[in-house]
């Protein structure tokens, strides 16, 4: 099977979720990739040194530049005349871009895939990961987004795949790409950081949360997270909640710090290595799933643990 | 402008679900059902363009079995001025359900549809997108702030680093993020009201839609389940634990 994966990448530098969708799309067969953006060529060329790639589509055009849907979702269409199924990491631009590629091929998207069980087969999370589906498409092609966390990551070394322009036919004349605010964030990446310090709503306002997550995450080189109900109040930004609606994580240690643990929540982090749950109600559903719990008043935990490390 | 809100009955947010035994599906018999929380947003969204002026008619519509019904009674008290129920008792897929809204979108000719970013019983996030693409429409998906302009719609949106901001060509597809607004509650007399507005009831034959699933579920399982955990007294223990972690 011919596997096209679109990278995701923010012109300059190939993002890590591409790796997992590439391992993914090594289980069933070659695999090309699509750089599309806009002076994106040293993308293109970060991508053909992935071990196990075949080829590299680039696609440099001022249209491609903001991965608008309704501009690449017709360059990916035109690819897939020769690639039997198209593969792109679960971020927000490839959950934007799949679904409109699937229905333009007249065909059904497999969303957010743990596994790769056969060449049409698949296990995915349904109910807010309550429920692991295995399920096989019966289409001609395949439209499959990847779970970062749940692939390992291809080497980014090691490869040596050939470049091909592509051109595509660029802006389809329905949407415009206005601006972006796009939060400063000096710790790791929260998809990819092997440690998570992750906030509540028991942190009270968002010079709390400052004062007692950031001071831990910094001596744990962690990343940050947050539950919805410490981004709805207004702690900190949207892109630090994790849960079925925001990100998806699996680090190695994630420290649930005055959260209780909805399903939401858990829906997003329980495939964490180790658990680590502080929070001052013994009976949160949070100490469940935590493989250590530590029962007390977070504001005098926290600061304490923060000093002992 | 019009405005088309497609909304699912789905398994209520706060249940937790239980898989069948037979690793059939999720048993759904006796299980509080309520409308897709995304969906809300959706409504919400629509009734307060049209408060603001830039919608004219909110038409609601669900495809699903009978008891779907209710999920559109309850977006009519809320504030939608009509609403179709596309009546069928199987699964339907995001793209079966996109072709059906395409259909209706026909006859109704909205302006904008908007849609939640994702039903909250399978987490496909796709129908909207592939609404969209059928057809041929631009779209603002996980849309945190919606504003229309003449004919264009401004939507913010909420992207993995933060936010960003795309202008559409009206007709557009809208789908909803949590953080769009807060949906309002429904009065008892908007309820009642609700009684009497007007409900079609359509199959997908109706619009000439073949709804046989493309993808076969050969299982359903519970996930692996974590092992139950140790509870630590004191700081200075946790701080041990986490040194032969290696993480400190």
């Amino acid at each position: 099977m011919k596997t096209l994966v679109w990278v995701e990448h923010d012109n300059s530098a190939m993002a890590d979720a591409t790796l997992a969708a590439v391992t993914a799309a090594g289980k069933l067969g070659e695999v090309h990739l699509l750089v599309a953006g806009s002076g994106c060529r040293a993308v293109a060329e970060q991508a053909a040194q992935i071990a196990g790639v075949g080829k590299v589509h680039l696609a440099d055009n001022a249209a491609y530049a903001n991965a608008l849907a309704e501009n690449v979702a017709p360059l990916i269409v035109e690819l897939m005349g020769h690639h039997d199924a198209f593969i792109a990491p679960a971020t927000s631009h490839g959950k934007n871009i799949a679904p409109r590629v699937a229905a333009l091929l007249d065909v059904m998207q497999i969303s957010d895939i743990l596994s790769v069980e056969g060449e049409k087969t698949f296990t995915r999370p349904t109910y807010a990961g309550n429920a692991i589906a295995t399920v096989e498409s019966t289409d001609a092609k395949l439209v499959v987004t990847v779970r970062g966390t749940a692939f390992d990551k291809a080497e980014t070394t090691g490869g040596s795949a050939t470049i091909e322009d592509v051109s595509g036919a660029g802006d389809a004349g329905l949407s415009s790409f206005v601006g972006a605010e796009i939060a400063k964030n000096e710790r790791p990446e929260l998809t990819s950081a092997k440690v998570i310090v992750s906030g509540g709503r028991a942190l009270k306002d968002s010079e709390t949360f400052q004062q007692v997550i950031m001071p831990l995450a910094d001596k744990l080189g962690a990343g940050v997270g947050a539950s919805r109900a410490a981004v709805d109040a207004g702690y900190v930004p949207n892109d630090y909640q994790v849960g079925q609606t925001g990100k998806i994580v699996a680090p190695e240690v994630y420290i649930a710090i005055g959260i209780s643990g909805a399903i939401q929540h858990l829906a997003g982090m329980k495939d964490s290595k180790t658990i680590i749950a502080i929070n001052k109600d013994e009976d949160a559903p949070i100490f469940q799933v935590a493989d250590i719990g530590l029962v007390g008043d977070l504001f005098k935990i926290v600061p304490e643990l923060t000093e002992k490390l | 402008m019009k405005a088309l809100v497609p909304v699912k009955r789905v398994i209520d947010y706060n249940v937790k679900p239980r898989v069948k035994a037979d690793g059939t599906g999720v048993d759904l018999a006796n299980v509080k059902m309520s409308m897709n929380p995304f969906d809300e947003i959706a409504v919400e969204e629509a009734i307060r363009l049209k408060e603001s002026g830039a919608v004219t008619e909110i038409i609601a519509i669900s495809v699903g079995p009978a008891k779907a019904q209710e999920t559109l009674r309850t977006a009519l008290a809320m504030g939608a001025d009509s609403a179709i129920l596309v009546e069928t008792d199987d699964e339907v897929e995001p793209l079966a359900v996109a072709k059906i809204l395409k259909a209706a979108a026909a006859e109704v000719q909205p302006g904008l549809i908007i849609l939640g970013k994702q039903a909250i019983d399978d987490d496909s996030n796709q129908t909207g997108q592939m609404l969209a693409a059928l057809m041929n429409l631009p779209q603002g998906t996980f849309a945190s702030k919606v504003v229309v302009e003449g004919d264009s719609v401004t939507v913010t949106r909420e992207v993995d680093g933060g936010l960003e901001t795309v202008k559409l060509s009206l007709p557009a597809i809208v789908t909803t993020d949590l953080r769009l607004n807060e949906p309002r509650y429904a009065s008892l007399p908007n309820i009642m009201k609700a009684k009497k507005k007007p409900l079609d009831v359509k199959t997908p034959a109706d619009y000439g839609v073949d709804i046989t699933p493309r993808i076969k579920t050969l299982k359903v399982a519970e996930p692996p389940v974590r092992q139950a955990g140790i509870k630590v007294a004191d700081v200075d223990e946790l701080v041990a634990k986490l040194k032969n972690m290696g993480v400190a």
